[in-house]
C-alpha cells in the first residue's frame, strides 16, 4: 500500500479557503469530461480521438454513451494528431486527448505542421498536465508545453484554473473552429469567485488590490488566491489576485495595469520558469517600461524532485505560504 | 477520357515545365519531382473526382502530397488542371509569394501544407474516417516517397488505416529507390515495402510507375473492399532527363545553363516524337 497522497493545502490555506466561502470542486478533467459529452450529445461531429488514453481522461462515460463518436488509435501520439487534424479538415469538432507530457512532445510536429499551421481546428487536450503525475517522475511531467506550444503561430493556449474555467474553456475551443490547446490537471479544486466571463484571450481578476499583482495560471491560481487573503491577513497588504487562463494570445492590458497599479508583479505557474508565463509577462513589461518588482515562481530548470503534486508545488514554494513569503521577500 | 499517348505527351510538357520552374525559380527537387509526374497525370487526369469548382464540395476526392518537397510537379499538375494560372508558378519561392517550396492551403487545389515527412498518411486516415462516418463515398489518396518510410508515423497510420477497414484509402508510394543521401536501400533500406504492409493489412499492387494503363489499373477502384490500398509505383527518379536519371545529387539542384539547354531540347524531342508541338 502506497501512503495517501499529502494534500495540496495546509491547515491554514484549509482555514483561508473556508473563511473565503471556497468550496472543493472536481478535476478540472471530469469538468472537461462532463461537457465535451453534454456538447457531443448535441451535435454528432463532435469527436474525441483518444491514445489508449480514454480512462486517464475520464471518457469511459463519453465512450459508453457515444461510442461512434470517440476514435481510439492506440499509443499512437503522433497519428493522434495526425488523424485528429485529418477528421477536422472534413468539417468534424476533434478533440484530441492525451497526456499532456506526450502529446505536446512527441506529437509536436503534428501540432506544428498538421493542426496550427495547415488550421485545422483541432482541440487538443493535454491530461494529467504539468506535475499531476507527481512521483511517476519526469518523463509524465509536461513543464515545458507551454513554452513550446507558446512558440507556434495560430495556436490558443489555455490553462483552465477551475471547474467554471474548464468548462467554459471546453465549450469555446469547441466554438471557436481554431486550433486551441487545453491544459488539465487531475487534482481536485477549489471553486474560485466567480467574478467575469471566460473569454480567450482576457485575462479575470479574482481579487483587487494595489500592493502587489500575483499573475498565476491553471492550477496554481488557487494558491495565490490563498497567498493574497493571508497576506490581508497577516501583513495588511492588499494584493490583486488574476487568473490568466489564456497564455497565448496574452491579455497585455491586464499585465500593463497591474504593472501601473501595484509595486509588484509575481507570476505563478506548473511549469518551468523558462519559457511559460513568467517570461511571456517579463516581455511584456520589460518592453513596457514600467518600472515594477517582478518575480517569476514556477519550476526551476533543474532535476524535478520527487513527490506527489502537492509535494512538488510545496517544495518549489507554490503554496499559499510559499507564495506570501516570496511577495514579503519581494515587496519594498 | 484521355488516351494513353495523350497522357504520354502532357507528362513531357509537365516535366519540361517543372524543369522551367526549377531553373527560373533558382531551386526545387529536381528528381522527385521528376519521379511522381506520372503518377500526378495519372491521379488528376483520370482518377480523382476534384476540380476547381468542385474543390470546397465535402463529397470531392481528397490528395495530399506527402512527399511535400515535390512541390513543383504538383503545382504544374494544379495549374494545367486550371487550379492557377500557369503564370503564378514562377513566383514559387519569391519574396511574399503564397507558392512556398512546399504544398500549403493558401495554394487553390492544396488540401494540407506538407513538407515535414510522415504527415500525409495520419491527415488521411482522419480524412478517411470521416467520410466513412458520414456515409460519404469519397477517396483520400496520399503520395509517399520511398526514403519517407523511414518515418514511424507512418507505421502507426498504417496500423490505424488497417484496424478500421479504411478501403477508401489508398497510398502511392514513389519508389524510386533514391533519397537524399544515396540508395535507400543503403541509407535505410525499407524493403520489402510489399511485405511489409501486407503484414500490417493492406492491399498491395506493384506497378510500373511510369506505365499510365498500369497505374490506372491500380488506382482506379480500391484493390480490396475491406482493408486500405498500396500500390508501390516503381519508379526513376529524374525520369526523362538523360543525365539526371537515377543519379541522387539530383535530389534538388538546379541545371547549369548548359545542362538547362540539354534537358530541355530533350523534351522537345520527345514533344515532336509523341507527336505535340514544341514550345
Amino acid at each position: 500500500m502506497s501512503a495517501p497522497a499529502p494534500s495540496m493545502y495546509s491547515d491554514a490555506a484549509k482555514q483561508t479557503a473556508a473563511q473565503l466561502g471556497l468550496k472543493m470542486g472536481r478535476a478540472n478533467l471530469d469538468a472537461f469530461a462532463d461537457t465535451l459529452l453534454a456538447l457531443a450529445q448535441a451535435d454528432r461531429n463532435v469527436l474525441a480521438v483518444t491514445s489508449d488514453s480514454r480512462g486517464s481522461g475520464k471518457l469511459a462515460p463519453y465512450s459508453k454513451a457515444l461510442p461512434n463518436q470517440i476514435i481510439e488509435v492506440g499509443i499512437a501520439e503522433q497519428n493522434l494528431v495526425g488523424v485528429a487534424a485529418g477528421l477536422a479538415s472534413c468539417g468534424k469538432t476533434v478533440f484530441a486527448v492525451s497526456p499532456a507530457c506526450f502529446l505536446t512532445a512527441r506529437s509536436l510536429e503534428q501540432i506544428k505542421n498538421d493542426v496550427a499551421y495547415s488550421d485545422n481546428p483541432v482541440t487538443l487536450v493535454g491530461i494529467s498536465a504539468g506535475v499531476s503525475y507527481g512521483a511517476l517522475g519526469s518523463t509524465h511531467h509536461s513543464l515545458h508545453d507551454l513554452a513550446v506550444l507558446r512558440a507556434i503561430n495560430n495556436l490558443t493556449v489555455v490553462a483552465p484554473a477551475d471547474n467554471f474555467e474548464a468548462r467554459e474553456a471546453v465549450k469555446a475551443a469547441a466554438a471557436a473552429k481554431k486550433p486551441v490547446y487545453l491544459r488539465f490537471g487531475k487534482a481536485s479544486l477549489y471553486d474560485l469567485p466567480a467574478t467575469e466571463p471566460l473569454t480567450f484571450g482576457k485575462a479575470r481578476v479574482l481579487h483587487e488590490g494595489t500592493d502587489l499583482a500575483f499573475i498565476a495560471t491553471g492550477e496554481t491560481v488557487i494558491h495565490a488566491l490563498l497567498a493574497a487573503a493571508y497576506l490581508e491577513q497577516t501583513a495588511n497588504r492588499r494584493c490583486r489576485v488574476i487568473s490568466m487562463p489564456t497564455i497565448k494570445p496574452l491579455d497585455t492590458n491586464a499585465i500593463l495595469s497591474a504593472a501601473q497599479d501595484c509595486d509588484a508583479i509575481i507570476t505563478v505557474e506548473e511549469h518551468m520558469v523558462n519559457g511559460g508565463l513568467g517570461e511571456a509577462v517579463a516581455g511584456v513589461l520589460a518592453q513596457s517600461g514600467i518600472p515594477v518588482h517582478f518575480k517569476i515562481v514556477g519550476i526551476p530548470d533543474e532535476y524535478t524532485v520527487t513527490g506527489s503534486q502537492a509535494d512538488i508545488f510545496r517544495h518549489y514554494g507554490i503554496s499559499m505560504e510559499g507564495l506570501a513569503a516570496t511577495a514579503r521577500a519581494l515587496l519594498p | 477520357m484521355l488516351t494513353d499517348s495523350q497522357l504520354a505527351l502532357k507528362s513531357l510538357r509537365y516535366r519540361r515545365k517543372i524543369i522551367e520552374v526549377i531553373k527560373h525559380v533558382g531551386a526545387g527537387h529536381t528528381g522527385g519531382d521528376l519521379s511522381c509526374t506520372d503518377i500526378l497525370n495519372v491521379l488528376y487526369n483520370r482518377i480523382l473526382r476534384v476540380s476547381p469548382a468542385t474543390f470546397s464540395d465535402p463529397k470531392r476526392d481528397r490528395y495530399v502530397q506527402s512527399k511535400g518537397h515535390c512541390a513543383e510537379a504538383l503545382f504544374t499538375v494544379l495549374a494545367d488542371c486550371g487550379f492557377f494560372p500557369e503564370s503564378d508558378l514562377l513566383t514559387m519561392c519569391q519574396y511574399q509569394s503564397h507558392y512556398v517550396g512546399h504544398p500549403t492551403r493558401h495554394i487553390s487545389g492544396v488540401e494540407q501544407n506538407t513538407g515535414g515527412l510522415g504527415h500525409g498518411l495520419p491527415l488521411c486516415v482522419g480524412m478517411a474516417i470521416a467520410g466513412k462516418l458520414d456515409n460519404a463515398n469519397y477517396r483520400v489518396f496520399t503520395l509517399l516517397g520511398d526514403g519517407e518510410l523511414a518515418e514511424g508515423s507512418n507505421w502507426e497510420a498504417a496500423m490505424c488505416a488497417a484496424h478500421y477497414k479504411l478501403s477508401s484509402l489508398t497510398a502511392i508510394v514513389d519508389c524510386n529507390t533514391l533519397q537524399i543521401s544515396g540508395r535507400t536501400g543503403d541509407v535505410m533500406n525499407s524493403e520489402p515495402l510489399a511485405e511489409k504492409f501486407s503484414a500490417f493489412g493492406w492491399a498491395v499492387r506493384t506497378v510500373n510507375g511510369h506505365d499510365f494503363a498500369d497505374l490506372t489499373a491500380a488506382l482506379q477502384e480500391p484493390l480490396a473492399s475491406d482493408k486500405p490500398s498500396v500500390v508501390i509505383a516503381q519508379t526513376i527518379k529524374g525520369k526523362g532527363v538523360s543525365f539526371m536519371e537515377d543519379v541522387a545529387k539530383w535530389h534538388h539542384g538546379v541545371p547549369t545553363d548548359e545542362e538547362y539547354k540539354t534537358a530541355l531540347a530533350e523534351f522537345d524531342m520527345a514533344i515532336s516524337i509523341q507527336g505535340g508541338a514544341t514550345q
